[in-house]
């Protein structure tokens, strides 16, 4: 397993004083785990992965995912077992749509 | 071990017990009382009729014999690998069994399981496991599965769980191990009719094996989480 | 009509039970773990596999769990296990009116061995304790991974058991007797007779399984609700008449089906007159028409 963190500063979105889940840790697949937290105003994503050697690759969707979303104050935890890209994006993704309200 | 051997050891006031393929039933004296004896040697896989045979021995004995002890001596290489046991239900037959040991015990019969030989899995999960209390002799083999098998269904390779087998509880096959995790109430070394009679008389039925496995460092987990669910709080207690 | 096969464990209890009524007991951001796979650097889940907790069902409250197939095939683990347990102990206490268990397990935990057989014997304790205490549990098959190992067993410690017809319940699978007693023995790539064998229809007909339904999250919603209404009017507890006649029943199986090799064999001996049809019939149709032949009460 490898682990990876990342943490961005800059973003405005603030989070409900709540936790949500999606995803599950299956073959391809990742669970998103979100909530607020008192970070300074910073995103902090953490991600325990048993692909290795894909940092690059993270760090890329995570630029993307910070670019796009802006979050502040929020705390984001993976488990992965071999997503691609493009389904970590989408659970991201997920994990906030379903924080703000709009997927349940 | 041969079940005679550990049934004269177990009962040196005497005892009926009898093997007919494979399974063992009949009666002994201990102490004062009178003891059911069950189980299986040879290390017989457990299939439906022997499960069968276990449930009926302990039925007929909660019926005819209110409050008498039973003791449930195991020797098995697992559940039978077969079709046809599959088709006939081989998982309601073990439950069967698991839910006659279940009552005998609600209905005051102190009720023991003993390791004398081998245990594997499904073939003592619902009689020795489901006893007030399961204890093991020192030289018996309790575990899930072989290596090789688990190696193939886990895909970890077979070189790193022996590495791990060596010395990891979790994955070690001896009792000790299943002593520390809580699932083996004591290993019996010594006067064996002694710690039988011991174990008679200390029999409970609350199911105290969570908390023994974290008295013991085996299982440092199943208790808090156990105990953080009761209580209704959000994270375990540190 | 959403298939309740293809939903994870947290999508089922979302839909299946009232809307919004699920509360989560040690929910995932309490990142309780499993302690023993990072040894063998497998990935973790936060829930370990289980969400436990209090739902409603029609406005009535009871305790719910549901097992996740997609992590570990729901293999149960020393959290996940105490989990259930936690959950089982803490319905006796609030004398709830039903614990409902969304079953999909492929039984103990390999990469927790030793622990994983503890838990799921502790599980087992933890349900016939709740029967005990006056707490009916119902075990609910249907997700792709089945019910098997230990799990295929607790379902049968359970109350009643409501199956799909995409549902399996046995205790080895066809690959590990396959593996044990070659492929002469199960041929473990024959779908077809591996659901003769394990699935929900056949469970059906020999009794093991109470209600067969379509796969769909409406049609279990109706089956528990039925059940929990059948279930109000029995006993909770064990018995020994009620085991007596189980022994008897068991006994009866064996007499008459001990011979035959084939699940269709069963089926003919019960008196069906066209068993290769049942494989085709859904839920609705195959109930009736089997009504009249397949064993069990209730």
């Amino acid at each position: 397993m490898e682990k990876l963190t990342y943490r961005f500063q800059g973003g405005s979105r603030a989070l409900p004083q709540q936790a949500e889940l999606v995803g599950v840790v299956g073959s391809g697949n990742l669970e998103v785990l979100i909530e607020s937290g008192p970070l300074g105003g910073d995103c902090a994503i953490e991600v325990n992965t048993a692909a290795l050697g894909f940092g690059a690759t993270w760090e890329a969707v995570m630029r993307d995912f910070h670019e796009r979303w802006q979050l502040s104050d929020a705390r984001i935890a993976i488990n992965d077992m071999g997503a691609t890209p493009a389904v970590v994006s989408l659970r991201l993704d997920q994990a906030v749509e379903t924080m703000l309200g709009g997927l349940r | 071990m041969d079940w005679t051997t550990i049934t004269s050891a177990l009962f040196p006031n005497g005892h009926d017990v009898v093997e007919r393929e494979l399974f063992l039933s009949g009666s002994a004296r201990v102490g004062e009382k009178t003891v059911a004896v069950v189980g299986t040697t040879g290390h017989s896989p457990i299939g439906v009729e022997i499960a069968l045979l276990q449930a009926r021995f302990i039925l007929q004995t909660v019926r005819e014999h209110p409050g008498r002890p039973i003791l449930i001596l195991v020797d098995t290489v697992g559940q039978r690998l077969r079709h046809r046991d599959e088709m006939l239900g081989i998982n309601s037959y073990m439950a069967h069994l698991g839910k006659c040991v279940e009552l005998a015990r609600r209905q005051g019969h102190p009720v023991i399981g003993l390791v004398y030989d081998q245990a594997l899995s499904g073939g003592f999960i619902t009689s020795g496991l489901l006893a007030d209390a399961c204890y093991a002799l020192p030289d018996s083999t309790i575990r899930v599965m072989g290596l090789p098998a688990m190696a193939r269904i886990t895909k970890v390779p077979e070189e790193r769980l022996t590495e791990l087998a060596v010395s990891n509880p979790v994955f070690a096959p001896g009792p000790e191990n299943y002593l520390r995790m809580g699932g083996v109430q004591e290993i019996w070394t010594g006067d064996l009719a002694a710690q039988l009679e011991e174990a008679l008389a200390a029999a409970a039925p609350q199911d105290e094996r969570a908390a023994l496995g974290l008295a013991r460092g085996g299982r440092k987990f199943a208790q808090p989480v156990i105990d953080a669910i009761v209580a209704g709080r959000d994270a375990l207690a540190s | 009509m959403s298939s309740y096969l293809e939903l994870t464990a947290r999508e089922r209890l979302a839909l299946l039970f009232d809307a919004g009524s699920f509360e989560e007991f040690l929910p995932p951001k309490a990142r309780v773990i499993s302690p023993h796979l990072a040894q063998l650097d497998a990935p973790v889940a936060f829930d370990d596999g289980v969400a436990v907790g209090r739902a409603r069902l029609d406005g009535q409250a009871v305790f719910a769990a549901a097992q996740e197939g997609g992590f570990m095939g729901g293999a149960v683990g020393e959290v996940h296990g105490a989990k259930l347990v936690g959950l089982l102990k803490r319905a006796v206490a609030e004398k709830a009116a039903a614990v409902v268990l969304l079953l999909e397990s492929g039984g103990v935990r390999l990469h927790e061995a030793n622990a994983g057989l503890v838990a799921v014997s502790e599980v087992m304790r933890a349900v016939l304790d709740a029967r005990n205490a006056g707490v009916p549990v119902i075990a609910l098959i249907g997700g792709a991974n089945g019910c098997f190992g230990g799990m295929g067993i607790v379902a049968r410690c359970t109350n009643a058991v409501i199956m799909s017809e995409e549902a399996r319940l046995a205790m080895s699978g066809p690959e590990v007797i396959e593996t044990a007693a070659g492929v002469e023995e199960f041929d473990s790539r024959d779908r077809a007779l591996v659901w003769r064998t394990t699935g929900g229809k056949h469970r059906y007909l020999l009794g093991d399984c109470q209600e067969l339904v379509a796969d769909s999250v409406p049609a279990f919603r109706a089956a528990v609700l039925a059940t929990l209404a059948r279930l109000r009017t029995q006993e909770t507890a064990l018995t020994l008449a009620a085991l007596e006649a189980e022994q008897t029943m068991l006994a009866q199986r064996l007499e008459r089906f001990g011979g035959l090799e084939e699940p269709m064999q069963i089926w003919t001996a019960l008196g069906i007159a066209e068993p290769r049809s049942l494989p085709l019939l859904e839920a609705g149709p195959f109930v009736e028409q089997v009504a009249a032949y397949r064993i069990g009460a209730n």
